[in-house]
């Protein structure tokens, strides 16, 4: 008993930081309804900004000193960030500033390796902490102890903060509302920016107190957004207490996880937010979205039509150039350009369900790396011909897809993102627990291609036909009937509703269907590579394709496919540069804030001024 | 004040490249080019000392007139951590840059695609850090040379330590990855070997990175273990050790850590550094004067005005090996690289004389061992040895029944 009550208060500990750092990111997106990926860097730079003061500063004041002051810095670079970079793109469509965040990860990611070196920092210890109480004959250290008493009060604070003050006041109408707020004649950007700073200096104060019991290294930031979002999500996206619940609820499973199913540590908060959003679709304590939150921010989409006669010559001239390719380019550019064509490929298939079927999903990469791991399997296992595991790749991603669907599709908005995010963990985990079958993060090596498409150009032509006739098959099903009605299922689902279309229906193929030719690209990949390995399965994965569609253009029909090309290109000149990853950021939050509807759909906004004003002039 | 120097030199060094958009690599004629694979900015804390390794040899050596008379080059290449993008850049280096052969990775998994990625090119690949087995054993092919002592040899270090001792039951920790169940399994297979009457009583395994160190500790603390086994390193082993230290874990008990005394793991912990376990690591500042480990800690501290890690060993052993090779071979084409390889040895190598066998081709450096103290507020091994790979090694038929057929 005296255990199990030592292990609740190491739970009870954990939760105090990991608390932090979300009700900071929950207070985030109720007001700005940001997705807001770099909250994860707010809680590094406030590890690294806190162990210097602590250096700095001496004794017990400094050390407490040093925190506060910690937060106060974090929360004022927040605002830095929000002001420079989030408020010029609140009107691009939603969740395009979750691509802007991205660029502020790898911004900050290159700034802090250059300020504070690549070694990592190990925490000062709290003066006058050090060391252990016992409690019914457990050692307990001293400084859990004063987390689990702290926690209560920084609750306290926000809650107080958040419903007796006037500040707390304009945040909620703003969580409710925040076009009739701005009506009000309540200054919008001032209290985007304040709450955007208090979140960022709760991260700050997050990164801080968690010195004592660790220390501050540049691997912290992704290493914590994963935590942050599934609690978040667990307590409702926008609820403090919500997201106090479910802090201390995932800290001590964990705790009572590590004891009792040590193999568990990977998934277990994955399973909860999975079970949870099943059972409770909205969190524990959130609120249903409102419908039709899509599309709602910036100009009403335009009517999609198929490309006037200009715009089928580029695309005949470039698929011209393409198939001329190998007559003259050497052969790492034709490595290049499958690269290319697998990723465009993949991200035309988020793009489907995500631009055209308004589901955002987080967990793309569940369905490409299971394309790739169904085709790898099969030739590793069984020695398939790889004619054969390669048509085993899109069928396998489908099936995942329709079963991951069954359980998703009933979702919305960020909901149905995070449990598509959760499903593609629990792929990940499979593929790099189960080591008989997967050799895990070992990965499945030499998957090469059968002879006769072993040479650079033969597998060339067959990535171009396929990886081309997927795109161009997704965009006729645009076009198509099916086409229409997921779209008009995204715009209104009750009008479709009325019109006799099952819109949950035809999302769940939808879904399916991006999902195989997920797999296909997958399928692709996986004998251009000859390996796949557990990171095409990862979170991060996900992202990239996320990051390339909106920067291509959610609401423009070759988004995905311009996005994946420019991104594969940049990318590879830039790696080559030593602080590639503050350069590729700051283009990134310069594409953002420059095209807000996405480079194909700001240059089409840009077309359409110019004839605009030659039909004025030629009246 | 230190603070804002580095503050001022790191706005300085992030508005150079801004200045000069021109890639690293420089454009020397006639140099012999090496394709350098890494994850320098992912796994910053461990590429970089091994980078400057490789920059201390290549400058030794083209002062020295170079190999075949031509400067060695090496380009440098960043990875993101990324196998698909490892490979990708690999097809570059070779086809477009010129590149005679590969080397590079840290991560295992990286190590293990870019393998198969040369097998199948026909390209020469030493991997000069990844740890993994199977690198040379049971996904080894012809094309790919490994460095560093493995998984295996150095856990087997440790498992003959532990069965000195009377402990009987053992507990272990490990990362929730390749590695790690690997390592654990290495110690397990090769203590009950030495001693079957040891029982493991509890397995423990973080998330890597993610570790909740109070949790483990208290799981491991209720098995009620004689000795504990370590694998983990890095930000887990801080914590682990800070957490398991203040909880009394470690009191009264044995522990073998694997790779715990490497620089890399070992500084950041500064004077709580867990005194007493047995560990394997470099012990640079105990080298002697007048041995060939010493000359290389000096020459490293003083052109680049850093202690050691174990990476920066690794790096500087990686040119020496290559630059052998390629006097050796006489020319650069990869046959004659890879037939320089097989058995190739290198002289006067801060670890004296080092080869590649023919066997598995892998090669004879070995590891230090030692057991962890306190001295000046900072973590060292003393009583330590250093011990070559040859008697903690499968036999030679276990090894050929391993690799596949050649």
């Amino acid at each position: 008993m005296a255990f199990f009550f030592a292990q609740f208060l190491t739970g009870l500990a954990n939760a105090a930081a990991l608390f932090l750092v979300a009700s900071g990111l929950s207070l985030i997106f109720g007001v700005t309804r940001i997705v807001n990926f770099a909250h994860g860097s707010f809680y590094m730079l406030g590890a690294f900004v806190g162990v210097t003061l602590m250096e700095v500063l001496p004794g017990a004041v400094g050390f407490w000193g040093a925190i506060i002051l910690t937060g106060l810095a974090v929360g004022a670079i927040g605002a830095f960030v929000e002001m420079v970079v989030l408020r010029p793109i609140y009107r691009a469509p939603e969740l395009f500033q979750l691509v802007a965040t991205f660029g502020v990860i790898l911004v900050i990611q290159d700034l802090a390796l250059m300020i504070w070196g690549a070694e990592d920092r190990l925490g000062p210890r709290a003066p006058g902490l050090r060391g252990v109480w016992r409690i019914f004959g457990e050692p307990v250290p001293k400084y859990d102890i004063i987390l689990i008493a702290i926690t209560p009060f920084i609750l306290f604070a926000l809650w107080y903060l958040i419903t007796r003050t006037r500040v707390g006041v304009l945040v909620r109408a703003a969580t409710q509302d925040r076009e009739m707020v701005g009506a009000l004649g309540v200054n919008q950007a001032w209290l985007f920016t304040g709450v955007f700073a208090l979140g960022s200096a709760l991260a700050g104060w997050g990164g801080a107190l968690q010195l004592p019991k660790g220390g501050a290294d540049l691997l912290m930031d992704f290493n914590i957004i994963g935590a942050v979002f599934v609690v978040v999500v667990i307590g409702g996206m926008g609820s403090l207490p919500g997201a106090f619940i479910a802090a201390v609820l995932i800290s001590v499973l964990s705790v009572f996880g590590v004891t009792y199913l040590p193999q568990s540590t990977l998934v277990l908060m994955f399973v909860v937010m999975a079970i949870v959003l099943i059972v409770r679709p909205y969190g524990l304590l959130g609120r249903e979205e409102v419908a039709g939150e899509h599309g709602q921010a910036g100009a009403p989409e335009t009517p999609i039509r198929p490309y006037g006669r200009v715009g089928k010559m580029l695309v005949a001239g470039l698929l011209a150039l393409l198939a001329t390719l190998p007559l003259f380019a050497e052969q790492f550019v034709l490595t290049l350009t499958v690269d290319m064509i697998v990723f465009a490929l993949f991200a035309a298939s988020l793009h489907f369900i995500l631009g055209t079927g308004g589901l955002v999903s987080f967990g793309h990469a569940a369905f490409f790396g299971g394309g790739a791991y169904a085709a790898a399997l099969l030739v590793f296992h069984t020695d398939t011909r790889m004619e054969l595991a390669f048509l085993f790749a899109p069928f396998a991603a489908g099936l995942l897809a329709l079963g991951i669907g069954w359980f998703c599709i009933r979702l919305t908005g960020v909901y149905f993102a995070m449990l598509t995010l959760a499903f593609s963990q629990l792929v990940w985990s499979l593929a790099f627990q189960w080591r008989d079958v997967t050799r895990g993060d070992d990965g499945l090596v030499n998957i090469w291609p059968a002879d006769w498409l072993n040479s650079p150009s033969a597998y060339y032509y067959f990535t171009l036909a396929l990886g081309v006739g997927g795109i161009l098959f997704l965009r006729h099903v645009i076009h198509a009937p099916f086409g229409y009605a997921l779209r008009a299922g995204r715009d209104s689902p009750r009008q479709a509703e009325a019109t006799g279309i099952d819109v949950k229906r035809i999302q769940y193929a939808a879904f399916a269907l991006a999902g195989a030719m997920a797999g296909l690209a997958g399928g692709i990949f996986v004998f251009s590579k000859g390996s796949v390995f557990p990171t095409e399965l990862e979170i991060g994965a996900s992202f990239d394709a996320l990051i390339v569609v909106f920067l291509g253009g959610v609401k423009t029909l070759a988004g995905g496919v311009v996005g994946a090309g420019f991104m594969t290109l940049v990318e590879d000149w830039l790696t080559r540069l030593e602080y590639w990853r503050l350069l590729l950021g700051l283009l990134i939050i310069a594409v953002v804030i420059i095209a807000p509807e996405g480079i194909v759909g700001s240059l089409r906004s840009l077309c359409t001024q110019i004839r605009g004003s030659e039909s004025e002039v030629s009246k | 004040m230190t603070f804002t120097r580095r503050t001022l030199l790191a706005m300085a060094t992030a508005l150079a490249p801004i200045a000069a958009l021109t890639p690293v690599t420089a454009l020397a004629q006639d140099s012999i080019k090496i394709g350098e694979i890494n994850h320098y900015k992912r796994l910053a804390a461990f590429a970089e000392p091994y980078k400057l390794g490789i920059e201390l040899a290549v400058e030794e050596i083209n002062a020295d007139g170079g190999v075949l008379g031509k400067p060695l080059e090496f380009i440098f290449r960043d990875d993101q951590g990324d196998p698909a993008e490892a490979i990708k850049i690999a097809e570059e280096l070779m086809t477009r840059d010129g590149a005679v052969m590969l080397t590079g990775t840290i991560l295992s998994n990286v190590g293990l695609a870019l393998s198969s990625f040369a097998a199948e090119k026909g390209y020469l690949y030493l991997a000069a850090e990844p740890l993994a087995d199977s690198l040379v054993w049971s996904s080894g092919n012809p094309q790919t040379f490994r460095l560093r002592a493995s998984t295996w040899v150095q856990a087997a270090m440790l498992a003959e330590e532990a069965a000195k001792t009377d402990a009987i039951r053992y507990a272990t920790i490990a990362p929730n990855y390749a590695y790690g169940q690997d390592a654990v399994e290495a110690f397990k297979e090769n203590l009950l070997r030495l001693k079957p009457d040891v029982e493991f009583v509890a397995e423990q395994w973080p998330a890597l990175f993610k570790i909740d160190a109070g949790a483990e500790v208290q799981a491991l603390e209720r098995a009620k273990p004689d000795a504990i086994y370590n694998v983990t390193f890095g930000t887990d082993l801080a914590k682990f050790v800070r957490d398991g230290g203040d909880r009394g874990l470690f009191d009264g008990r044995n522990v073998y850590g694997l790779l715990t005394g490497e620089p890399e793991y070992l500084d950041p912990l500064g004077d709580e550094a867990p005194e007493g376990w047995f560990v394997t690591g470099y012990p640079w500042y105990a080298l002697e004067d007048g041995t060939p480990g010493k000359t290389f800690v000096d020459a490293y501290m003083d052109t680049t005005g850093e202690t050691p890690k174990i990476g920066s060993l690794v790096g500087y052993m990686t040119v020496l090996s290559i630059a052998a090779a390629i006097e050796k071979a006489g020319a650069t084409d990869t046959a004659s690289l890879i037939a320089a390889f097989e058995g190739l040895e290198v002289e006067d190598t801060p670890i004296g004389l080092l080869s590649y066998r023919e066997l598995d081709n892998q090669s004879t450096m070995g590891a230090y061992v030692g057991t962890l103290a306190v001295e000046d507020g900072k973590g060292v091994m003393v009583d330590w040895s250093y011990k070559d790979p040859a008697p903690y090694m499968p036999t030679d038929d276990e090894i050929r029944a391993m690799r596949p057929a050649e």
